[in-house]
């Protein structure tokens, strides 16, 4: 699934890669791979770790920094490697490194962090399988030189942060009535009772989710149609004033 | 009993995709048509059951005994990537219905972190191999059902005036949650 739709969006994503001399625009790549192509809002990646580690704003938060933390350095290994791996063998030395990677992170996450190696569970192991990951490697790093490769990895890494941190503290917000993070801030917005508790469960993060991206789609949806409208009304003016 | 318990554990209770989140990729990617998704669902339980076991064996007989479990996901991802590869060849040579059937499906079974999470899963369970097989069987099986009810309801979707937003995924996850709600009435079947 990941490789095929990492292939589709190679041609928006890295349309003039690092074989034209012109400087590499570092800064409108970083922006596209937070808002412009936010991979969990407009390309629906790695949703199984969207949807399963977002109940609370830490879980979400430190799911959120591993991956960022994951991407740039998956990014900048494979940006090395690519130009001597023969391109047959491409997957499983990129898998290999992803894993071996993720390995890494998992003892050091259980040996600082205890209680978000014990919250998080399964789905630390399992960023081996992110889309994200495999995904930017493929349609990217392997293509590109090391710096961009970086940048790539960081921008994509943020996007992914940022919409999981989204998603968990409207689900810990709504689902619970208060915020906790690390025990160094709390906040409770509305007392216990009126909370909605279907949010911290399994099936909130399906609806939070929906409505999320819902939201979005029908926002972009009506300001292209606002473009789209005043385009036009700028068109028959200009045939009027033709006319006249 | 026991391992009757398992499966249905494994299957209705905590059904994989909306009580445990994995393959929520393919869920939404391959869901689109009732037949592909069908021909996926059975791909995935041929390529869970069999890595599952292999997985079993391995870190029961190979990463124990040298105290490596620590390498369990490297190890795992490449056993699963190199037996997808193997039941691909396979299938291609000796079953040509079933290749036809299957066979777009299987590469993309690698990255699909349902597999990987399954093999995960029944080892931190803690099954013996009779066990893993029939945990396995039911992950997968759990994993069919859903995938199957889930595109039929997204064809009739497709025919549903929407607002417009919210067609395709967005309108994919709330339906997914009201499944999740009606999977959540199997709570505490089977002990």
């Amino acid at each position: 699934m990941s490789s095929e739709l990492a292939m589709e969006s190679l041609d928006v994503v890295a349309p003039a890669g690092s074989k034209t001399k012109e400087r590499f625009d570092y800064k409108g790549h970083f922006i596209k791979g937070v808002i412009v192509e936010n991979p969990v809002f407009k390309m629906l990646l790695a949703l199984c770790p969207v949807l399963g580690v977002t109940a609370t704003l830490i879980n979400g938060v430190g799911m959120g920094v591993i991956v960022i933390f994951a991407l740039t350095v998956a990014n900048a290994m494979v940006a090395i490697v690519s130009k001597f791996t023969p391109d047959e063998v491409r997957i499983p030395v990129f898998i290999t490194i992803i894993a071996t990677l993720i390995t890494a992170i998992e003892m050091l996450v259980q040996a600082f962090l205890p209680n978000l190696f014990a919250a998080l569970g399964i789905f630390l192991p399992l960023v081996v399988t992110n889309c994200i990951l495999l995904g930017r490697a493929e349609a990217f790093a392997a293509k590109n030189k090391f710096l961009p490769s970086v940048v790539d990895g960081l921008s994509f890494g943020l996007g992914f942060a940022l919409a999981v941190s989204l998603l968990s503290f409207i689900r810990e917000l709504i689902g619970t009535g208060a915020l906790n993070f690390f025990d160094l801030f709390y906040l409770r917005l509305f007392p216990q009772q009126f909370a909605i508790g279907l949010f911290v469960q399994p099936l909130g993060a399906f609806i939070a989710l929906g409505l999320i991206i819902g939201v979005m789609f029908s926002f972009r949806l009506s300001k292209e149609e606002q473009e789209k409208k005043a385009a036009t009304a700028q068109k028959t003016a200009k045939l009027a004033k033709s006319v006249a | 009993m026991e391992l009757f318990s398992i499966f249905i554990g494994a299957s209705l209770v905590s059904n994989i995709i909306l009580a445990n989140f994995l393959g929520i990729c393919s869920f939404m990617g391959v869901s689109k048509k009732s037949s592909s998704a069908l021909g996926m669902g059975f791909a995935v339980v041929f390529v869970i059951t069999t890595s599952s076991m292999a997985t079993w064996a391995i870190f029961h007989f190979l990463l124990v005994p040298f105290q490596l479990e620590f390498m369990r996901t490297i190890v795992f991802i490449l056993v699963i990537a190199t037996l997808v590869q193997f039941v691909e060849m396979y299938m291609k040579k000796n079953m040509q219905t079933l290749y036809k059937a299957l066979g777009v499906y299987l590469p993309l079974i690698t990255v699909n972190c349902a597999v990987l999470g399954a093999a995960l899963l029944n080892i931190d369970r803690g099954f013996n191999f009779l066990g893993t097989v029939s945990s396995a069987l039911g992950i997968s099986l759990g994993y069919t059902l859903v995938i199957f009810i889930f595109s039929t309801i997204r064809e009739r979707l497709e025919l549903a005036n929407t607002p417009r937003g919210f067609r395709g995924a967005p309108i994919a996850l709330i339906t997914a949650a009201i499944m999740a709600m009606a999977f959540f009435g199997f709570f505490g079947l089977g002990g």
